[in-house]
């Protein structure tokens, strides 16, 4: 009920016709599109410290396979950034799953660091200054132009479909068997391997879902800005990711999207110079103080306190 | 001769990440928590240098004073934060920490700015050796490489050797049973949470003439440690030691040989070792 309404508040902000608060809130849906992603593997137990990896080199794709004064096709580069990020996580993770615990945390970081050196140092992607897009990518049919990603309100609606699929989208996986037996791992491996379930593949395959689905968000994320650097990937990206899926709420994929847009307003809030004057430009400290309260005081996240608020209501209305 | 220097610059660097490494793996091993803030103590450590060394005018009054400092930091943050988080789960350890390094850095930047600066080199140890008649080797790496050996020995006899050692030993594999014959394994954890912080911290001291202060040198090396504590196995000393020296070698001598690639090389190696050993070289079990 709460995300219908919420959805319909989302849908119908273009219509206000400002385009400050469209941009702003594409940001966070693609946020939440990169959270959602993330969500499917740490809901499964795998906490990654890299995924900031397959978000940002979906995001070099689409500018390198961009020619430099024409629109590229959608068609064509979102899913070939997709299926790069997919086959990438399927490298790192055949890698990394041969470990776990507090080893895949540190080994999923060290190879997110890895990226980033990769194209920090190298001439591959314009090394440490980054490199723009000058014109973002077109989607045609027949000839007509359907969506063009340079117009604000086409690419705010695009997100905005795009962040929906992807949520219904894991909410099947979720419930599907193949979703079922991930949950089933987290809470216990060793006995889903004596039922005779191969966790390796299970895992293996929500890494490489999870990697391509980051992609799809630094697919956008690139568009929107019309530029990436190294800083994509880095791990800082990865930690700021995982730290609003905890703000949300862990393994309730709203709860991602919950995240993104506490996240980001508090973001807004804390480097807004009105409110905090010549401190707003060290935003960082009150955010980290906030992340140090809410893992101490609110581990399951802000929309635990939903669930909080709804059981006392049910409660009341039994009690009538 | 060329090769030889870059040598002992990949021994001194591998040296450093040792003493950074082994406070991690020592804190993770005993205490089974994450610190992923250990590097904002190596940064803490090394503009503590710069701070100190200006007011106090000499390394040598600056260094006692400032282990004192970041040890009782230990101390505080161990007493009121980490103690509380050794029962979650690592994924909230790693986002406590995660904040810690924001607020530190900020802190920082609050405090220092965000320029580079220098710290001058103990005039006592300002010389270079002569090896040829060209290349000479500066007296100051040769004692941070020193300095290090005398702390891993020391580490060495305190953990295998004492009493104490001992009980910290016991401490990280059955909690409860060191509990029960009486010894505060509170106060030990705590004690082993500051040394360990100390240890980054005096571990940027030292590095701080070398590779000079500046923004977000602690995160940069953090990544480096992981990769030492992963191919060294988490929670083995030893292990940190040989791993240490084999990446501050690669690393060192991968910038001389391959420039372009050589923020790569350590990472490459790391998965080469996952594939054969994904354990790490000496896991303690």
């Amino acid at each position: 009920m709460l995300f219908v309404l919420g959805a319909a508040c989302v849908a119908l902000i273009p219509l206000t016709g400002a385009v400050f608060y469209m941009q702003l809130l594409s940001k966070i849906m693609i946020l939440a599109i990169f959270a959602m992603s993330l969500d499917l593997l740490v809901g499964a137990g795998l906490v990654s410290l890299g995924h900031a990896a397959f978000f940002g080199v979906a995001g070099y794709v689409i500018v390198l396979l961009s020619p430099k004064y024409q629109a590229a096709s959608l068609w064509l580069t979102l899913p070939a950034a997709m299926i790069i990020s997919a086959a990438l996580a399927l490298l790192i993770g055949t890698l990394v799953l041969r470990t776990s615990g507090i080893y895949f945390i540190m080994v999923t970081l060290a190879f997110g660091q890895m990226l980033y050196y990769l194209f920090h140092d190298t001439k591959l992607g314009g090394g440490s200054d980054g490199i723009y897009l000058y014109v973002k990518p077109e989607l045609k049919l027949a000839g007509s132009r359907l969506l063009d990603l340079e117009k604000p309100l086409h690419f705010y609606y695009f997100v905005f479909g795009i962040m929906l699929a992807v949520y219904f989208l894991l909410r099947r996986v979720f419930a599907s068997p193949f979703g079922r037996a991930l949950a089933g791992l987290s809470v216990n491996e060793r006995r889903m391997l004596s039922l005779g379930f191969p966790a390796l593949n299970y895992k293996l395959g929500a890494f490489v879902l999870s990697g391509a689905l980051a992609g799809l968000a630094g697919y956008l994320s690139a568009c929107q800005f019309g530029f990436v650097s190294p800083e994509i990937l880095s791990w800082h990206y990865s930690a700021t990711v995982l730290m609003l899926l905890i703000f949300g709420g862990i393994g309730r994929l709203y709860g991602a999207i919950v995240g993104a847009f506490a996240y980001v307003l508090l973001q807004e809030i804390l480097a807004n110079q009105a409110v905090f004057g010549a401190m707003a430009k060290h935003w960082q400290l009150g955010m980290g103080a906030v992340i140090v309260l809410v893992v101490m005081f609110l581990p399951s996240g802000l929309t635990s306190l939903l669930d909080r608020f709804g059981r006392v209501r049910l409660a009341q209305q039994s009690d009538d | 001769m060329e090769f030889f220097v870059q040598l002992l610059n990949g021994i001194q660097y591998g040296l450093l990440l040792f003493l950074l490494a082994s406070g991690l793996t020592l804190i993770f091993g005993i205490m089974g928590v994450l610190n992923l803030a250990h590097g904002s103590f190596y940064m803490i450590g090394a503009y503590l240098a710069f701070w100190l060394a200006r007011g106090t005018g000499s390394m040598w009054i600056a260094i006692p004073l400032e282990l004192a400092i970041v040890c009782v930091l230990g101390f505080i943050l161990e007493a009121v934060f980490f103690s509380r988080l050794y029962h979650r789960n690592h994924l909230h350890q790693v986002l406590f920490s995660f904040g810690l390094i924001l607020v530190f850095e900020d802190l920082r930047s609050i405090l220092f700015g965000d320029d580079v600066h220098g710290v001058p080199v103990p005039e006592l140890l300002s010389r270079s050796i002569p090896l040829t008649s060209n290349l000479s080797y500066p007296v100051y790496r040769l004692f941070i490489s020193g300095t290090c050996l005398v702390v891993a020995a020391g580490m060495y006899v305190v953990i295998q050797k004492t009493k104490i050692g001992m009980a910290i030993r016991a401490g990280s594999t059955n909690r409860e049973m060191v509990e029960s014959l009486g010894i505060n394994i509170r106060t030990i954890y705590r004690w082993v949470f500051a040394f360990g912080v100390t240890l980054a911290a005096f571990a940027g001291m030292i590095a701080a003439p070398v590779s000079s202060v500046y923004p977000g040198m602690g995160g940069q090396i953090l990544i480096v440690c992981f990769v030492v504590v992963v191919i060294g196995g988490i929670g083995s000393i030893k292990g940190a030691m040989v791993a240490a020296l084999l990446i501050g070698i690669v690393d060192t001598v991968g910038q001389v040989l391959v420039p372009e690639f050589s923020g790569v090389a350590i990472y490459l190696l790391m998965a080469a070792l996952l594939l054969w050993r994904p354990q790490g070289l000496f896991r303690v079990a």
